[in-house]
């Protein structure tokens, strides 16, 4: 599979903090790729080395094959980009900052007519045409973000944590446009600190103190060893009232980890133990299950915490 | 899929996204009509404040008398003081002491004071001597009060030694380009660069670094644009403007304060180009330093104060200490006021403002690249 997104051993250093630390991974054509991370983890960063703004002080990176340094300038005509800050003109029209950005990526005339209606119909903006940006919604104003991002049909588009601060369905709105475009073979780059939008993507990579510490499908991350330690399991308690029990679950012996979930508790226990658990919590219900995302990277960030102790 | 470029790599290549950059920044102009009205009538104003109220020639000095003598001789003297358009006698004083009060406590710049013996000596034929006080607090007035006075003593002593008036020489000066020596006529040309350079500076510096406060030149930094595209993109616009209202502040010059263009106007609309080139460029520069827009205003104000002093607009270049003939040369306003005031007062030419006119413009061009390359330094950052 010829990778659309390639980076290789990325570092990127401002002075003596290492922002990015020897990062690598591969994306393929039409791939729906969540990047996961807490803010300041180095997400943003990687994009802007990505799309040739920032020099990486290691490594390198391609992009539809292009050299991420040499061939910056071509590289940005095939991407799209849609920052975390609502990066469009407040005082345009929707039409007014469609038009700037198709004659920012160069098209003109027909070509440029052709793509507004496509992108219009696929974001559903119309209505919205003559309205000072100012005057959208959040979610709205994503969408014309996106609409603009996509205008020159670009085959890899970038998405830094689309979809904060902007309600639920407009959210779900926005991460249906996006499987449909990845269907038509679009690749995608999405940061997230949402666990429940990086369950959506095909393969999530999770980005932790500059490092990527996991990369994968969901289901591979799930299995992952360092999630799932030898000789633990992970297990789901449901009680009347979890919050009651949680500290006296986390005191008991043999449990690694425990936080509520819902209306139960998971936690990480060791297999030895599992028996002597279900008999003290005889009230209540002991099953196991598999790692939830964000239960596989609590573990692994616990993990670097102890071993950076 | 390669996508259509109507850009292509070569010369245009430089200046991909031009056209859009500017067609966009003429929406924002037209949107923003509160800022639109301020920066086109600001300057209007102040011209009309500055314009009205400097004025460097010394009239109407208030002056006191003491008449110790107290005869027809003294009162011909203060006659032709008076009579002068320098002086203007507010009022006699009757001893010394209060001639020093009414200029100590600034009621008048110049007090006169007549001897007893004034009238005596003169048809004794001996000197009779006139004490003239002179407060030398504005050095202007001082030096126009006693170079006037001294005037005024010669004509009365020939008066008294030649009867009949018939002088043997005469000294006819005979100002050119500015006749009537009005200050108008010399500070409002240089208040056209000021003007014209503040605003300017402005409206430019704070629309780039606006985008970089709102988060629209992050995004804007992810596509083709380039950093030149973005630059001249942003500068027609405002060149616009401000040679619109560079036109109105000539409309303003010529018929509110008479000043009379002996020039060629044309010559002096072309000729401002290479100067709005240049106060774009520093603009541009300007924002590229800038994070804030507080801190952009700041700097484009740090321009005003040396573009007023050292560049010829109040002070004489000449009379300046070596050190700040050279920052002077620095300063674009220096070149500009020397063409305003070239052609709108000497009625001066292409072959006498070329050299004025080549600098404008390199510094112009040095200042876009400078501003190109810094912006592109600093998306990198």
């Amino acid at each position: 599979m010829n990778a659309v997104i390639a980076a290789d051993h990325l570092t990127i250093r401002f002075g003596a903090v290492t922002a990015v630390k020897d990062v690598s991974f591969t994306i393929g054509k039409g791939e729906l790729f969540g990047f996961l991370g807490p803010n300041g983890s180095g997400k943003t960063t990687i994009i802007k080395a990505l799309c040739g703004l920032l020099r990486p002080s290691e490594g390198t990176g391609r992009i539809l094959g292009m050299d991420i340094q040499k061939d910056a300038a071509e590289i940005r005509r095939h991407v799209g980009y849609m920052s975390q800050k609502f990066g469009l003109y407040e005082d345009l029209t929707v039409a007014e900052n469609m038009a700037f950005y198709a004659g920012v990526y160069g098209l003109e005339g027909q070509r440029a007519q052709q793509r507004t209606e496509e992108v219009l119909r696929l974001t559903g903006i119309r209505p919205y045409l003559e309205r000072r940006a100012a005057q959208l919604s959040g979610g709205w104003k994503q969408r014309l973000a996106l609409a603009c991002a996509i205008i020159h049909s670009p085959e890899v588009v970038f998405l830094d944590e689309p979809t904060a601060g902007i309600d639920p369905v407009a959210r779900r709105a926005l991460w249906d446009l996006l499987f449909e475009l990845s269907g038509e073979g679009v690749t995608f780059f999405v940061t997230t600190h949402y666990m429940d939008e990086a369950e959506r993507c095909g393969r999530v990579g999770y980005i932790y103190l500059s490092e990527l510490m996991a990369l994968g499908s969901i289901a591979e991350l799930r299995r992952l060893p360092e999630a799932n330690p030898g000789g633990t399991a992970r297990v789901q308690i449901d009680v009347e009232n979890p919050s009651a029990i949680l500290d006296r679950v986390r005191r008991m012996e043999g449990v690694r980890e425990a936080t509520i979930f819902g209306h139960s508790i998971h936690a990480l226990v060791e297999e030895i133990r599992l028996e002597g658990i279900r008999d003290v919590l005889r009230e209540a219900r002991v099953e196991t299950i598999e790692p939830s995302l964000e239960d596989v990277f609590v573990t692994l960030t616990y993990r670097i915490m102890e071993t950076s102790r | 899929m390669k996508e259509h470029d109507v850009y292509g790599d070569g010369f245009r290549g430089l200046f991909r996204g031009l056209v859009p950059v500017c067609r966009k920044e003429f929406l924002h102009v037209t949107r923003d009509r509160g800022t639109l009205f301020f920066a086109l009538l600001i300057p209007i104003l102040q011209l009309f404040l500055f314009g009205f109220a400097v004025d460097t020639n010394v009239r109407q000095v208030p002056t006191v008398v003491l008449d110790d003598s107290h005869t027809q001789e003294s009162r011909d003297l203060i006659a032709r003081f008076a009579a002068s358009d320098v002086f203007a006698v507010r009022g006699n004083v009757q001893s010394p002491g209060e001639l020093d009060g009414a200029i100590r406590a600034g009621k008048a710049r110049v007090g006169i004071r007549i001897p007893f013996d004034y009238a005596r000596r003169l048809q004794d034929g001996t000197t009779a001597s006139v004490l003239v006080l002179v407060d030398g607090s504005d050095s202007t007035v001082a030096g126009q009060a006693m170079s006037s006075s001294t005037g005024v003593a010669l004509e009365q002593s020939l008066a008294q030694v030649l009867p009949s008036g018939q002088l043997p020489i005469e000294v006819r000066p005979s100002v050119l380009y500015n006749p009537a020596t009005r200050s108008a006529n010399f500070f409002v040309p240089g208040l056209i660069a000021i003007l014209l350079q503040v605003m300017t500076i402005l409206l430019i510096a704070l629309s780039l670094v606006r985008e970089r406060e709102r988060g629209t030149l992050e995004q804007l930094t992810m596509t083709p644009v380039a950093p030149l595209g973005l630059m001249v993109g942003k500068m027609i616009p405002y060149g616009v403007l401000a040679f619109a209202e560079l036109c109105a502040i000539l409309a303003v010059m010529r018929v509110v304060f008479l000043v009379p263009v002996h020039g060629s106007v044309v010559l002096l609309l072309a000729l401002s180009l290479p100067f709005l080139l240049t106060v774009l460029g520093l603009g541009l520069v300007i924002s590229t330093r800038a994070h804030t827009q507080a801190e952009a205003f700041q700097l484009a104000m740090g321009t005003v104060l040396p573009s007023v002093f050292l560049s010829g607009y109040i002070f004489l270049i000449e009379n300046m200490p070596l050190f700040f003939r050279g920052v002077s040369r620095l300063i674009p306003a220096t070149y500009y006021i020397r063409i305003v005031r070239g052609i709108i007062l000497r009625g001066a030419g292409i072959h006498d403002l070329w050299v004025e006119t080549l600098v404008l413009t390199l510094m112009g061009c040095g200042a876009i690249l400078l501003a190109a390359r810094q912006f592109v330094r600093q998306s990198a950052g």
